[in-house]
């Protein structure tokens, strides 16, 4: 079985984001990218399905920043092939344009199973593996927490709303968007993976024309603005203790 | 009859056993004597299923693949209270200890807050995933402006190393805050590497991640390497140990310092300024990777009994047998995974001899103790007498 794993880098969040000069976008100056969380439960479920019935697994990212580092990481954990795709991503990157991108790529591969994260925080147009299934043709089922696979279909635990939890057999090939992977994403000790930089090789692929339409249009993009805020006490120890005796007894917890 | 050798494939315990050899000192692990010290001086040892002593017998009984179905080598808290009551001076931390730790570590068996510590200092720098923008953000207000050298490009005589927690942690940071306005009353020429600054490993290197050691060694080379300096010091015992025992390996290879031990070379110099008499008892914790690795016992003492009003006693475990504040070789970041397995903490049994000898003060001199003897204070009842504090802010409250 084949199976390809569409991972993206996305802003993280241990840096407070700023917005450029436009007023639409994130400023990138100073932006660092991390792999989608999701992804990486993606690519770890991949891995154990690999380890569990000998799949080949291709990951395929968008070349930017950081990205053959979060590669060489995959092949460490067990990737077979890696792939990063080139294109005019100077304009952002959106689901719809992404997800059109790929298809070639992955008609190519002709994989039977794609697993990809089911969303990311910077998803404005929709979920990439769904887009993909509709450009592809196939399947897609998302917030699956458990795969396992036959020659011609899968099984997948499907989560819903309040704890639910159904059971699907779905034909292959088909695109899952993964919630969480059967075990949390393992670690790759930092000599397995500078060993991968030396004797793996990374593929490139190029997309002719990175054609944006069908994304979100941001008009405005802003931080988060308080409406309320909190009431802060000042005073000494007893002052303030009384204070807020005070406030529990006016709401009636007192 | 000549009988030729039979040749075989070594087993894992001969591939194991063998590498072992390769660490500095390790011939001597043909020289165990199965006395058990090591594992009977293990802060943690009685709830392994194999201590040092037994993961030894294991090796030469060729069963060490046995050792590694068990997880409880990650209660080793790299204290080297094992290295150092061993007979027979075997390298049980660095050898033994840490290398079944790599190899945990090498099949994918690594406790997963372990795991978040260890992912974190190869994204950021820094165990905590703080963003290593903000590394130098607790200098902000303090006057005389600190050097920072990537942004103030001047040379400077002492690279400060701060490290990570003296860094990042809230508490940590008023010990580093109280270091700062002692070099300054001093007037000591220094500077620091703010966001150039990574982890110095030392804590991961004992772990078993060896790899990322060399990864943050490598960058803290080329970083040192871009600045003009005379010496290093740091808070940190970790970092004084990497950078004084471990990065000269590597070609990184500097004078450096304990901030103690500079401090007590300036004693003369300092004595001046230590005018506000702190009437306390109190009593010393030697932290493991400055006392019983590197054998710096009298220049903390020498400090403390030079604050006016202090009295100075000792604990029963002190020096070379000072208990572990229960923060190394990674237990800094396996607090659950030790306590579900042992529901003690480390900490709480330090705390509870500071307290018996009758100290109000417990003074520390690493950055991982402030935050974990706190914390055991908070959860022993008689204990809220007791206070925690670095060598540097009593140093700071005397001026």
């Amino acid at each position: 079985m084949k199976i390809v794993v569409p991972a993206k880098l996305i802003p993280d969040l241990v840096d407070e984001l700023a917005i450029d000069a436009t007023g639409t976008a994130l400023d990138s100056t100073w932006l660092r990218l991390i792999i989608n969380e999701f992804d990486d439960h993606a690519i770890e479920q991949a891995i154990i399905l690999k380890e569990r019935s000998g799949c080949q697994v291709t990951i395929v990212s968008p070349n930017v920043e950081g990205v053959d580092d979060m590669l060489f990481a995959t092949a460490a954990k067990g990737a077979d092939k890696l792939i990063k795709v080139n294109g005019n991503f100077e304009a952002g990157v959106n689901n719809h344009a992404l997800a059109r991108g790929l298809v070639p790529l992955i008609q190519e591969l002709q994989p039977d199973l794609i697993l990809t994260g089911v969303q990311a925080h910077n998803d404005m147009d929709g979920s990439l593996g769904a887009l993909l299934a509709e450009y592809l043709h196939m399947p897609y089922v998302g917030y699956i927490s458990s795969v396992s696979a036959t020659s011609n279909q899968v099984t997948a635990l499907k989560e819903y709303p309040g704890g639910l939890m159904a059971e699907i057999e779905i034909a292959l090939p088909a695109v899952l968007g993964i919630q969480a992977a059967e075990q949390p994403p393992r670690y790759v000790a930092i000599s397995k993976v500078r060993q991968m930089m030396k004797t793996v090789a990374i593929d490139e692929y190029e997309i002719p024309v990175f054609d944006i339409h069908g994304g979100a249009t941001v008009s405005r993009m802003f931080q988060p603005e308080s409406a309320e805020k909190a009431t802060m006490f000042s005073g000494d120890i007893d002052e303030t203790s009384n204070k807020l005796i005070d406030v529990f007894k006016e709401i009636g917890v007192l | 009859m000549v009988m030729s050798a039979i040749s075989h494939k070594p087993s894992f315990s001969e591939t194991f056993l063998s590498s072992l050899y390769q660490v500095e000192n390790g011939e001597r692990f043909r020289n165990c004597l199965q006395c058990g010290s090591c594992s009977g001086v293990c802060p943690f040892g009685y709830l392994m299923d194999y201590p040092p002593g037994r993961m030894i017998a294991g090796l030469r009984a060729d069963e060490f693949d046995l050792v590694l179905e068990t997880d409880t080598v990650w209660m080793c808290v790299s204290c080297y209270a094992c290295a150092q009551i061993c007979p027979s001076k075997i390298p049980v931390t660095t050898g033994l200890m840490t290398r079944t730790k790599e190899e945990l570590l090498l099949a994918g068996n690594v406790p997963s807050e372990l795991q978040s510590a260890l992912e974190n200092s190869q994204r950021y720098g820094n165990p905590m995933g703080e963003s290593p923008r903000k590394r130098a953000d607790w200098t902000s207000g303090i006057q005389p402006q600190i050097t920072i050298l990537g942004r103030d490009r001047q040379p400077v005589d002492v690279l400060w190393f701060v490290g990570d927690y003296p860094s990042y942690h809230p508490r940590v940071q008023s010990v580093t805050k109280a270091l700062a306005k002692i070099l300054n009353a001093l007037g000591i020429n220094f500077g620091i590497l703010g966001p150039e600054e990574n982890s110095d490993g030392d804590t991961q290197r004992l772990a078993g991640e060896h790899g990322l050691f060399e990864m943050l060694a490598e960058k803290n080379g080329r970083v040192f390497s871009k600045y003009q300096f005379n010496m290093i010091i740091t808070s940190d015992p970790h970092a004084y140990n990497a950078i004084k025992n471990e990065y000269p390996a590597m070609g990184i290879s500097y004078p450096v310092q304990h901030y103690t031990q500079f401090l007590a070379e300036r004693i003369e110099q300092l004595k001046p300024f230590l005018k506000n008499e702190i009437n306390a008892t109190v009593t010393y914790h030697d932290p493991c990777y400055l006392g019983r690795v590197n054998n710096v016992f009298q220049e903390p003492r020498l400090l403390l009994e030079s604050l006016p009003g202090i009295k100075l006693i000792e604990m029963p475990h002190n020096r070379t047998t000072s208990l572990c504040c229960g923060g190394g070789g990674g237990g800094m970041w396996l607090d659950g995974f030790q306590w579900e397995k042992a529901h003690v903490r480390l900490s709480e049994w330090r705390v509870r001899e500071a307290l018996t000898m009758g100290a109000n003060i417990l003074a520390v001199a690493c950055p991982y103790e402030p935050p974990r003897f706190e914390d055991a204070i908070k959860t022993i009842k008689e204990a809220s007498s007791l206070s925690v504090k670095d060598i540097a802010e009593l140093i700071s409250d005397a001026l």
